[in-house]
Formats: C-alpha cells, structure tokens, sequence
C-alpha cells in the first residue's frame, strides 16, 4: 500500500511530568523542521504542575500550516485516560503507540488493529530510567513515519546540550530502541514523513513571536506579573535580557506593573507589560492614566475564558469589549489582534512606533490558542522596520507646552533630562501647560484633542485585505487566534467547490468600518469568533448600524477545529435559518442547554 | 545652579493655611538647590492626595500618577534612566494605605531613591476619614466611634521591610526636616522619611502643641547602623515621639545589580537597526 506522505497528525497524551512537551516540541517538532518540514503545535493542559490530562497535538506538513485539526493519524498514550479520551479521533490507518505492559486493556477501548504495543516503561529503564519514557516513544515515531534515525539523534544532544553526558547517552538510547522496535514491528505505518532537506525556518510560538517584535522595536524595558496564558512573553524577553540588554522587572502586582510601564516611557524607554483579563482588570485605572497623560504604552493581554479565575490553561476570545472599553470616560486607545505567529511580530513592532507616534496606549490581544500555539514560519522580515518616536524632541522653549492643541492631535513631547521641558505629567484634567484645569472649555478642547489623534491615526493604518475568493457570496468576519482554523476549513470547502472569503480584523481600534462595509457590500456576512456573543460584530453593528448575517460561535474554552467551521458553513448554505451556530465537543450541550438554533 | 526661589513653578499650592505641606515643599526645594541637583535631571513622583499635589510646585520634572501608585511608577522611571535624582512624595493613606504592597516591594529592591512620606495620619483630600497611620480609637467621618485598627508604623515598617535609610522628623523644625532630607537624598539606596506634620483642618488632635511637646532628638550615642536596636526603638512607646535617623544600612543598589543597565541608562540605549538573526537562530 501507498503511503501518504507528508500529512501527518500526531497528538503525544499523559500526565503533566511525563515530558510531553519536550518530546513534541523539541524533539519532533523542531526536528522535522530542521530536516525541512512544517509543523504546527497545540497543547491542552489542566492549570496544575503535575498530574492531570496533558496533551500536545502537532501536525506535519510540506507545507506551512497554522491551524489544528481534528482527525488524529498517531497517538502516543503514555496513560490509559489518553487512549479513552482520544482513540475516537484516530483517522483511518491511524495508530497509538502505547505500553501494554502498562495498559493491559487497551484492546477493550480501540479497535485492535490501531494498536501499536512499544514496551516504552521496559526500554526507559534499560537505557537510563522510566524518565525516559517519552523518548522511547519518540525514538519509535521517528521508527513509524520512516524519518533517519540521526535527524532524533541530533535533536537529543541539542535539546539536553547542558546535561550530563549520561542523560545525553542515556536519551539516545532510549530513542534508539523505541526506533528500532517499531521498525522491526510496524512498517504497516500508512503514514510517512519525507525531509524536503532545505531548512531556513524558524519554529516559534505567538507569543515568543511577540517577544522577538518587542526585541526588534526596542523595547527595553518589561513590568509585568505572571499570569497564564501571557507569562510565556515575559519568560521568553527574560531568555532575551542579556542578548538584547532589556529587563525585566517582575512586580509585585498587575496594578504596579501598568504604572511602572506609564513611568517608564515617562522616562523615555520603550516599555511594555503583559498580561491576561485578570490582570488586565487590575491594569484599568493607569491604562486610563496612560490616555490622559497621553504617555506611549504597550500591553499584552492574552485572554483567558470564564469571568473571574475563569480557565486559566484554555483559549477564548471573550475580552474584545472590556478592552475597547476599559477605563473611565471616553478616551482612544489602539487595539491590535494577531492571527498567527508572523501577525504577532509584525503587529507587536507596529505598536511600539503607534504608542510613540499618537502617544497612547496600545493593547495587544492574543489568547492562549495564537499565543502558545507553536508554528513553522519563515524568520521575520524586519528588513523595512524602522522605529518611529513620533514628536519626542530633545530641543524646547522655555514657554514649553506639553499638551499643546495642535491640528493632528499629537503634541511635542520631551523625557525627563531635556531642558527647559520641565513639567508635571498628571493623571488629572489638564490644560496645555500640564496644569490641573477643570475648566468647561477646556476639558472640550483636551477630549477633542485626544479624539483628533485617534481619527488622524485610523487614517495611518493599514486596510483589512479580503483574502479567498473575493467574489464569493459568503464573507468570513473574524479576528485573532481564529485565523488559522479559518484558513484551513477554506482550503476544506474550497475542496468542496464552495468559495468562501475572508475578513481578517487585525486592527481593531480604531475599527476599519468604511472598509469592512465596502468590502463586505452585497455579500453575506458569517462572523465566527471564540465567545458566546459575537463581539466583534457587535462594534461592526454599533459603528455602522450593519448586523451580520450568521454568527458561528464557540465558547468552551478550546479553538476551533477547522471541519466544525468547515460544517458551520456548509449548515449555511443548506439552510438559510441556522443564524446562530455554537460548537463544542459535545454540540448538543449548547444547543439542548440554551436553546441556541 | 539652581536657587531654591528659582525652583517655584507657574501654579500656587491651593493647601489650607497652616497646612503642613508647604513647609515640606520648602525642604524639597531647599534640598535640590543645596545639593546642586540639575532641575532636568531630577523628577519628582507622586501619587493623589493633598501632599501629592507638591510636585506641581517644584520646577523639575514631576509626575503625579495614580492614588497609591507613586512607587512603581518611580521604580520604572529610575530604572529607564538611572542617571535622573527622583524623589517620592506621598501621604500616608496613598503611601501606606492603598499604595501599602508597593511600599513594602520598593523596599526589597533598594532602588536609589527617596520617599517623603507625609504623615498627617488623616485623609485630607477627601475631607478628613481614618488612614493607616490614625490612633486606634481616632474619631473621623468614616470611624464615628473611633478607628478600630492598630496604626502603622511607617518606620517599623520600613526598618523590618529592607528600606536601607529610615528616618523619623517633623515639619516643625523645618531647618531640621531639610538637613535630614538632605541625608536621604546622598543616600544611595531607598531612603524612607516620616514626615510627622499638621492638617489643620481634619486633625486637631496632632497639633503643633502636641508635637512640640513630644519631639526628642534620638540620643547622641544611638547606634543607626544597628537594625535590631533601631527595630526596637522605633517600637518604643513612651511619652516622647524619637526623631532623627533610625537607620542605615549600606547594600547594593537594584540598579547596580542589573547587568543591562551597567554600561548606560536604558534610556541612552540605541534601539535603531537591532540585528534580529542571533534571536531568530534560537528558534532554529
């Protein structure tokens, strides 16, 4: 039988500890991207440090992929629960690699033939201990999809280059026989991976890919306090700090690292936080403070679902509203979502030069799903950036004025060391000399002030672009982390002859309305976003009077797979009354719960 | 260099007569011009409340932030450039009360800075409620039948926390307040002052009278490099009220500890044209 090739979808399951991550991603992952194939990586994990379900799906291409999928073609259950919990998932031909020493009962929970029995716990202890169990199973995917056995080889001494020699040994041994035993067992594999030999690209997360912008925009200084799932942008600066000369200062609460982030580009430095909807609520009242003294800012916040605590480890897109509103009065602040791992370097860039040119804060939204969502991408062409300080002058008058009307908005701005500009930057209503003023005529004249920069910069922004098939009756609305599952379910439909078009916001504050209704003019509108509500169509509506014409939700605390917008839109198409479709593992809860149709 | 005349600004200090602040106002200005400190290279951080007001009055940089908030924002501004003076002005609801975690966290880390803390023991702004430093039993607006907390003691406080200068004064003696501010200010390391003062208008139990007949000088062979003795005295109830230097301990400054900031401010840093393969080859 033929092989399919280079189209492979593997998901590795256990408990937190069993190293499943460093097996996935470093590696196979990283491994099949240095011998010239496309990955992309996805985990789900329970908020705890050990125990609980992990697992971690990465799915092989030729071809650049950003998105999941459903259809699994190879487990590796290192616990029974993985079998019970993913065996139905498993494709045609699909196979679990598993430990039948240690799951005596696997044929009662699978179809016999799927099972693949690796004496993983046995093999582990023979080359160096049971820690070693997740490399036996590496050791034996490489062995299934026909991959050299020193392409692993090289991985290990990588991976555990600053362990002792005996763990480096040791992990390749244990790789060496979980490799062997499934050449010898399983060449029936229908699955195989070929190297391509060219590889120039890097394998990065959105959220590193956040880090790497910050990098490259100068940012030299971060406050932030951990919070999953944003902690993975500090962390990676942190590895940063030395090489690039930033810092990173971990503070003692959300509240102080938003003023420490207004203090510092006070001062002059390019200063950012990160942080999810929690933090962010703690983050409101000197976000507030960052508009009023229109000082530049850069904020991550990567969404968590669930009001309060909420789902600490899961995805969602519920915050789009709390952002575009947060704070007291009404004041612009810039909102920029990325869809993938390049969006996020590219837009993480722009927002530091927005901040400096319009001196304001920009919020950078990401969820879990884009930002700990692990991709092969080309290295980021950073050729073109150039950094943009906006009106920071070094040189002013004595009648210097800090807030001065001027016909864009934007007044001259100084740092702290300039002479002659100083002045007291207040979080109160101010006149132009940075006064407190709380004169009738001018509080008008600061608030259109500030609303001028935020007209004049919408004007800067790059246009959303429709991309597909722009003559197709159907246009896709959405924004962030649903890209990519948006992306694959189009290639799916395109399969099926249906075309489809697709409106990625990546901007969203100010919000493109004249676009989006040129380019969604006599079309129908399906707006498909990770919240129960449909946020984002409901600026469109309140910005435009324009409703959307379906709405395909999810709002479980996972991404979308692309077969259920793939679905959702051929529901569609067969009948016009599905305005409202939600999905979840279990659609039926959705539906017989709320009565949504 | 700079007068203290020449450190007024455009805008009057709306206190109430009598009011305690500017009497710390004048030390502040005092002080700079004694030291010769640059006025663009000195910032002065504030947080809400009526002594939050004082940077307005002081020509050199200022920032009045967020109630409660002047420390982390003056932790940032001193870490973007290390080379500007800065100088913490907050009351003692802003300082202790909202603003307490930020208090104990700047402690810790031992920024080269100096916090004013401008202790009425009343929420003046809002017109006279209970604050972290008010006696128990203090009758106001919000504790009609008196506060029911211990108060705080800023400097116990900051003698247990890891402030590295910890002084006690009052804006009675003003020429006393600015020899002390002046100390704290060549101090290199987080220099906390308690400044006992008056709020003519929400507490009239802490008058001049009461202060002046409880003031001490500490005695002339206290130790202040003892932090166990200076724990103890700043526990000490008696009759009188110690002022003077509680303590001071020589440690590392956080900006010293930074590697990235050895060479020159953060603020001074190229950001132009940063070359990104060397970050990208991680990923590889």
């Amino acid at each position: 039988m033929e092989k399919i090739v280079n189209d492979l979808n593997l998901k590795i399951a256990g408990v937190a500890g069993d190293g499943i991550l460093n097996a996935g991603l470093m590696m196979f992952a990283k491994t099949v991207k240095r011998a010239g194939l496309y990955a992309f990586a996805s985990a789900e994990y329970p908020s705890l440090v050990r125990g609980g379900h992990n697992h971690l799906n990465v799915r092989v291409s030729d071809k650049p992929i950003i998105s999941q999928v459903y259809e699994l073609n190879l487990l590796i259950a290192l616990n029974k629960e993985s079998i019970e919990n993913h065996a139905a998932l498993l494709s045609e031909n699909g196979a679990i690699i598993y430990d039948a020493d240690q799951i005596k009962d696997a044929d009662t929970l699978t179809q016999k033939e799927k099972l693949y029995p690796v004496p993983l716990l046995e093999f582990a202890n023979q080359a160096g201990g049971r820690i070693m169990k997740n490399t036996v199973a590496m050791g034996a995917v490489f062995g299934l999809v026909n991959l050299d056995f020193s392409l692993l080889e090289n991985s290990i001494k990588t991976t555990f280059a600053k362990k002792s020699e005996l763990i480096v040994s040791g992990n390749i041994a244990a790789a060496k026989l979980g490799y062997d035993y499934a050449k010898k067992n399983y060449s029936k594999f229908s699955f195989a991976l070929k190297p391509t030999g060219v590889d120039e690209n890097i394998f990065v997360s959105g959220h590193e890919s956040v880090a790497l912008g910050a990098v490259k925009a100068g940012c030299k200084l971060i406050c932030a306090y951990p919070m999953t799932p944003a902690t993975s942008v500090m962390t990676t600066l942190e590895k940063f700090a030395i090489d690039a000369n930033l810092v990173v200062k971990q503070a003692e609460d959300e509240i102080a690292a938003m003023n420490m982030v207004i203090g510092g580009n006070y001062a002059g430095v390019r200063t950012m936080t990160t942080t999810s909807g929690g933090g962010f609520a703690l983050m409101v009242e000197a976000f507030g403070m960052g508009m009023q003294m229109e000082t530049p800012a850069v904020v991550v916040e990567s969404m968590r679902p669930g009001p309060g605590t909420g789902m600490a480890t899961r995805t969602g897109q519920g915050d789009l509203k709390f952002l575009l509103n947060n704070s007291t009065d009404e004041s612009p602040r810039i909102v920029v979502a990325p869809g993938c791992a390049t969006d996020a370097f590219e837009l993480t860039t722009h927002a530091f030069n927005l901040a400096e040119i319009w001196q304001m804060p920009v919020l950078i939204v990401t969820d879990k799903y884009v930002g700990e969502s692990y991709s092969t991408v080309k290295p980021f062409d950073d050729s073109k950036y150039k950094i943009d300080r906006g009106k920071l002058v070094t040189e002013v008058k004595e009648d210097y004025k800090r807030y001065e009307i001027t016909k864009d908005g934007v007044s001259p701005r100084v740092i702290p060391g300039v002479k002659n500009g100083m002045h007291t930057a207040t979080s109160y209503e101010h006149d132009e000399f940075s006064f407190e003023s709380e004169d009738e005529d001018n509080k008008i004249m600061l608030t259109q002030k500030r609303k001028r920069k935020f007209l004049n910069l919408a004007k800067t922004l790059p246009a959303p672009e429709l991309v597909g098939d722009k003559n197709a009756e159907f246009v896709i609305l959405s924004w962030g982390s649903t890209k990519g599952p948006i992306l694959q379910a189009m290639e799916l439909l395109e399969k099926e002859k249906i075309k489809t078009s697709f409106l990625q916001i990546k901007y969203i504050s100010p919000f493109p309305t004249e676009e989006v209704l040129k380019l969604t003019k006599e079309k129908k509108i399906i707006l498909i976003e990770n919240n129960e509500t449909g946020q984002l169509g409901g600026i469109l509506r309140e910005l435009s009077g324009k409703e959307v014409d379906y709405k395909i939700l999810k709002y479980d605390g996972r991404a979308f797979f692309p077969s259920e917008i793939q679905t959702g839109i051929k529901n569609i198409i067969k009948n016009e009354k599905e305005k409202v479709q939600v999905f979840s593992k279990n659609k039926n809860v959705a539906v017989e719960n709320f009565g949504v149709k | 260099m700079v007068l203290a005349k020449d450190l007024m600004t455009m805008q009057n200090p709306t206190w109430c007569p009598g009011c305690g602040d500017f009497v710390i106002l004048m030390s502040v200005r005092q002080a700079i011009e004694k030291l010769g400190w640059k006025q663009e290279d000195t910032v002065v951080v504030s947080g809400i409340g009526c002594g939050s007001k004082l940077p307005r009055f002081v020509k050199v940089y200022g920032f009045e932030g967020l109630h409660g908030r002047a420390l982390p924002a003056a932790t940032a501004i001193k870490l973007a450039n290390k080379a500007l003076n800065v100088i913490v002005v907050t009351g003692d609801g802003d300082g202790l009360g909202i603003g307490g975690n930020h208090f104990i966290h700047t402690m810790r880390r031992n920024l080269n800075i100096t916090h004013i803390i401008e202790d009425n023991r009343v929420y003046g702004l809002t017109k006279g409620q209970y604050s972290p430093t008010s006696p128990d039993g203090f009758k106001s607006s919000t504790s009609l039948s008196g506060a029911l907390e211990t108060p705080l003691s800023p400097i116990t406080t900051a003698i247990a926390g890891g402030a590295t200068f910890v002084a006690r004064t009052s804006m009675i003696n003003p020429s006393k307040l600015t020899d002390i501010l002046i100390k704290a200010m060549t101090h290199k390391g987080y220099a906390v002052i308690d400044v006992l003062q008056l709020c003519p208008s929400y507490n009239k139990t802490f008058d001049m009278n009461w202060y002046k007949e409880r003031l001490v000088d500490l005695p002339e062979n206290y130790d202040s490099t003892n932090k166990v003795s200076a724990f103890e005295k700043s526990i000490e109830v008696t009759e009188k009220v110690n002022e003077g230097i509680f303590y001071i301990e020589e440690r590392p400054t956080y900006e010293d500890k930074v590697t990235q900031m050895q060479k020159e401010p953060l603020v001074k840093q190229n950001i132009e044209n940063i070359k990104m393969d060397k970050f990208y080859n991680k990923f590889k």
